[in-house]
């Protein structure tokens, strides 16, 4: 018993440092910082350079981690946040997920991919209570909370400049009209919350004694749970939710084991999203107010191509194998198909009901694993499982979500990445169905009636054929009331709710449709790869989906193909780029939304 | 019984009592008006009337069923339509595509929500089905949908008509109004609840707007209005109901309800001389100093 208060208290402490960080953030700039982790992450291996390579005593590395990493909040301000600071919040959403996946590709290309060892500089020392042991390193990563905490209070609370924080955080447009200077504030802000989110990852790679590239997205996780635990922008809400997650963790982890740490957390991720978004503390809430007239975000649009364009581009693709001896761009090009299949349906989700999905990897792990686990375990043919596979998975999807769906911005997006995470979670746990962590390999290619698919211009010709039906799909559905019906869900919820479109159902429409073409994307991929595991399909894939998806141009069908096919024939084309492929993608998603956000196939109106 | 009927409402936000009571009435083919000053409560009303928001006391009904508590999207398909107060287009829709969407509730057999969780689930698959096969029913019905939108359209003269193939956002504010009002008939509405449709406009619009309401009433169309130019609540209203601090303070025809001296103390204050209410009872066209401040815009 004691043992697990003492850990969940000193995870606690962990999650704090990130969570008031992100809390404070969402207060001063409204978005939740995606790049959260990544800070975090840079943080842990600044102090591991100093403690490993420079053989720095403890204080004075904390003191370089504090100092690099407000340096690196101060650098996430400027390129990601303060040029998007007027294109609304979910933008701004995109672009803290660029910067992290920016910082997480950068560090594997400095320090290696790698898990490095982080020794503990301090003594050994350690005392019992009662039957538990109670470290050194615990007690100083307790002071280290409390102190913040503290020091981050009497901040807020007792200095003018604090007091230009909350009074930014409660209403930025009055505390400029008071000559507040909103944006050294937010400056502050963000430099405040990379030396807290520094720290704290330094003291996790110090606790568990060793770090990675890609530690952050776990603390971002953590960190998010927390802060909206207690109410996204309240700080000693985000303290007592970091208490209570590390606290419930350390419990679930004794009961149920290690597998479900991260379980537990996107659990009570979701939970509260369900039940308080507004957090553990908040009031009842009041209607929002009406907004102002002339607060639209045009949206540009489609470029206009002559009528047998189309055909046209579809007849060349199809052709293409004839034209081709080498196998190798078919095969890119393959599962560019499948990827222009998930970037389409994402379009539909986000471009044209206007709602931003982060977990759509979690719909194509859906897809594939239905479709191994018929087709390998169960022995169904493979055209069956091309029908059954994604309708399953569509239901599940649609069933998932749902009760997610009445959720706004932000918080959808954020209760959509706890959901894909839940997805790939419980493909790891349930071993019974899933086989684990090995994944399922020897999944059979595609076969029709006998005859089965291997050479590459097959594989190429299936996943085409596939695309061109979805995309026939998603066209005529833009094209029919039903378009018209969710762009009215993107453009006003209230007014469209006003006129008989439920919210509940048109969004279930999108998200069940999309869930059925990502399925199937997720059904020819896993069929093409021939094996899959719970972290064939992650977060990554989702936000590379997303860019596709940026770059060609929303609500934009045939910019979401242009999009997929680009991202995914470059970085193979281009050799060199392969390695850098995700921090191109980060940079290309801050370069669009920044220069030509309406995407390539857009034109500005 | 009425057409609408509104019993006794009351709305809390917070230690706030926004309404303590409010009845009113509207009978098929009438227009009521309600004014009031700043805060007295007129859209907190219309939140509750188009079940954008519920009552927590009292009780609304429509045409003998009641209404309030139901999901505002249920509402639509009960025939209540609405503008708002500060107008909400669908910015990156066509003209044409708003009103279109207005009609929404109108594609029988195609948007007709379930009730039972298995029907909503099999009505939005077919629902989804037939958007992508488009039989030629839905086409024809689109068809028809779309003539009579340019006609609803046509009613603005050519503020519209012109432009009905731009997005929205491009139009001028006084065009955005006439957009989200055509929107609202686009639903054939029982109830048409128009949230200050002249706010922001200057006099030619507002008395374009005046003719256009007079010619909906003489086509039957029930009205249930917000207003504060008073010139125009005399032009088309029946009844007036005035509210102040969330309570019916006087009601009754136009005439009447304007040289009532509550209301000329509710807008300029009690300790008031004679000056503006002398204004007002003399025939003036405006209540007094308040009203006539919010009416020049």
């Amino acid at each position: 018993m004691l043992d697990q208060w003492i850990n969940g208290l000193v995870i606690g402490n962990l999650y704090m440092l990130t969570a008031i960080g992100i809390t404070q953030i969402y207060g001063v700039a409204g978005v939740v910082n995606f790049a959260h982790g990544s800070i975090y992450m840079f943080g842990a291996y600044i102090g591991w350079m100093a403690i490993t390579w420079w053989g720095w005593p403890l204080l004075p590395a904390i003191t370089l981690v504090l100092a690099g990493s407000a340096l690196l909040g101060l650098l996430l301000e400027r390129v990601a946040v303060r040029p998007f600071a007027r294109q609304g919040s979910t933008i701004l959403l995109l672009t803290t997920i660029a910067a992290g996946l920016i910082l997480d590709n950068a560090a594997q290309v400095i320090w290696g991919p790698q898990t490095q060892a982080l020794r503990n500089p301090l003594p050994h020392w350690h005392f019992r209570l009662g039957n538990s042991t109670v470290t050194l390193l615990d007690l100083f990563i307790l002071a280290c909370g409390v102190g913040t905490a503290l020091l981050l209070h009497l901040f807020l609370y007792r200095s003018r400049a604090g007091w230009a924080v909350r009074a930014t955080a409660q209403d930025r447009e009055a505390a400029l009209q008071m000559g507040i200077d909103a944006g050294r504030v937010s400056r502050l802000s963000f430099a405040l919350a990379g030396a807290f989110a520094g720290l704290s990852g330094l003291l996790v790679g110090l606790y568990f004694s060793n770090i990675y590239p890609m530690m952050g997205a776990s603390a971002t996780l953590k960190g998010t749970t927390a802060a909206l635990l207690g109410g996204l922008g309240n700080v000693p809400g985000a303290i007592l939710g970091a208490y209570v997650l590390g606290i419930v963790e350390a419990f679930s982890v004794e009961w149920l084991g290690a597998s479900y740490r991260n379980l537990v957390a996107v659990v009570l991720l979701i939970a509260v999203l369900l039940l308080k978004p507004r957090g553990l503390l908040a009031p009842r809430r009041a209607l929002n107010p009406e907004p102002t007239a002339g607060t639209f975000i045009p949206h540009g649009r489609p470029l206009r191509f002559p009528r047998w364009a189309a055909p046209a581009a579809a007849a060349a693709a199809f052709a293409l194998p004839l034209a081709l001896a080498n196998p190798y761009p078919l095969q890119v090009l393959a599962i560019g198909w499948a990827f222009a299949l998930m970037a389409v349906s994402l379009n539909l989700i986000s471009g044209t009901t206007g709602q931003i999905s982060l977990g759509h990897a979690g719909f194509v792990t859906l897809g594939a694993y239905a479709s191994a686990i018929f087709t390998s375990r169960l022995d169904l043919p493979f055209a069956a499982s091309l029908v059954i596979s994604p309708v399953i998975a569509a239901a599940i999807g649609v069933l998932l979500c749902y009760p997610a769906l009445r959720l706004r911005g932000q918080y959808l997006a954020i209760a959509t990445l706890g959901l894909g995470e839940a997805i790939s979670l419980i493909a790891l746990n349930w071993d019974a169905v899933t086989l684990g962590p090995l994944g399922i390999s020897n999944i059979r290619p595609p076969d029709f009636f006998g005859y089965e698919l291997v050479s590459p211009a097959a594989q190429y010709l299936l996943a085409l054929a596939i695309l061109l039906a979805g995309v026939w799909i998603v066209h005529r559905l833009g094209r029919s009331h039903l378009g018209r019906a969710l762009r009215a869900v993107r453009e006003d919820e209230v007014a469209a709710r006003a006129f008989g479109v439920g919210l509940s159902r048109y969004k279930s429409i999108a998200f069940g449709v999309s869930a059925f073409l990502a399925a199937l994307a997720g059904v020819l991929l896993a069929h093409s790869y021939s094996y899959i595991a719970p972290d064939t399909f992650t977060f990554a894939l989702s936000i590379q989906v997303l860019t596709m998806m940026i770059l060609g141009g929303r609500d934009n069908i045939a910019g979401a193909v242009l999009g997929a096919v680009l991202l995914i024939a470059l970085p193979e084309s281009i050799r060199f780029l392969g390695e850098y492929r995700f921090i191109l993608y980060g940079l290309l998603l801050i370069v669009m939304l920044r220069f030509r956000p309406y995407g390539l196939l857009n034109a500005r109106t | 019984m009425s057409l609408l009927s509104v019993r006794n409402v009351h709305k809390h936000f917070g230690g706030l009592h926004a309404l303590r009571g409010v009845s009113l009435d509207l009978e098929e083919g009438e227009t009521v008006a309600i004014i009031g000053p700043n805060g007295a409560g007129k859209t907190t009303l219309f939140n509750l009337i188009s079940c954008e928001d519920s009552p927590d006391e009292g009780e609304i009904w429509l045409d003998g069923r009641r209404i309030d508590g139901l999901p505002p999207h249920l509402a639509a398909a009960r025939g209540l339509a609405r503008t708002f107060q500060n107008g909400r287009v669908f910015g990156n829709l066509t003209v044409l595509e708003n009103v279109l969407l207005g009609a929404h509730t109108r594609l029988r057999g195609l948007t007709d929500p379930g009730t039972r969780p298995a029907g909503a689930v099999f009505s939005a698959l077919r629902e989804i089905v037939l958007g992508i096969v488009q039989p030629r029913r839905f086409r024809e019905l689109e068809a028809e949908l779309t003539a009579e939108a340019l006609e609803i359209l046509s009613i603005f003269g050519d503020r519209l008509i012109p432009r009905f193939h731009q997005p929205a956002y491009s139009l001028s504010y006084a065009n955005r109004r006439r957009t989200e009002l055509a929107r609202a008939l686009a639903l054939r509405p029982r109830v048409l609840l128009l949230d200050e449709p002249t706010a922001g406009m200057n006099p030619t619009e507002t008395d374009e707007m005046t003719e256009v309401i007079l010619k909906l009433q003489r086509q039957g169309q029930s009205m249930l209005l917000i207003e504060h130019k008073l010139e125009m609540v005399m032009a088309v209203a029946h009844r007036v109901v005035a509210l102040d601090a969330g309570e019916v303070l006087v009601s009754g025809p136009p005439e009447q309800v304007r040289s009532d001296p509550r209301l000329i103390e509710a807008y300029v204050g009690k300790t008031a001389d004679t000056a503006p209410a002398g204004a007002a009872a003399a025939g003036g066209t405006r209540f007094g100093a308040s009203a006539a401040l919010t009416a020049e815009v």
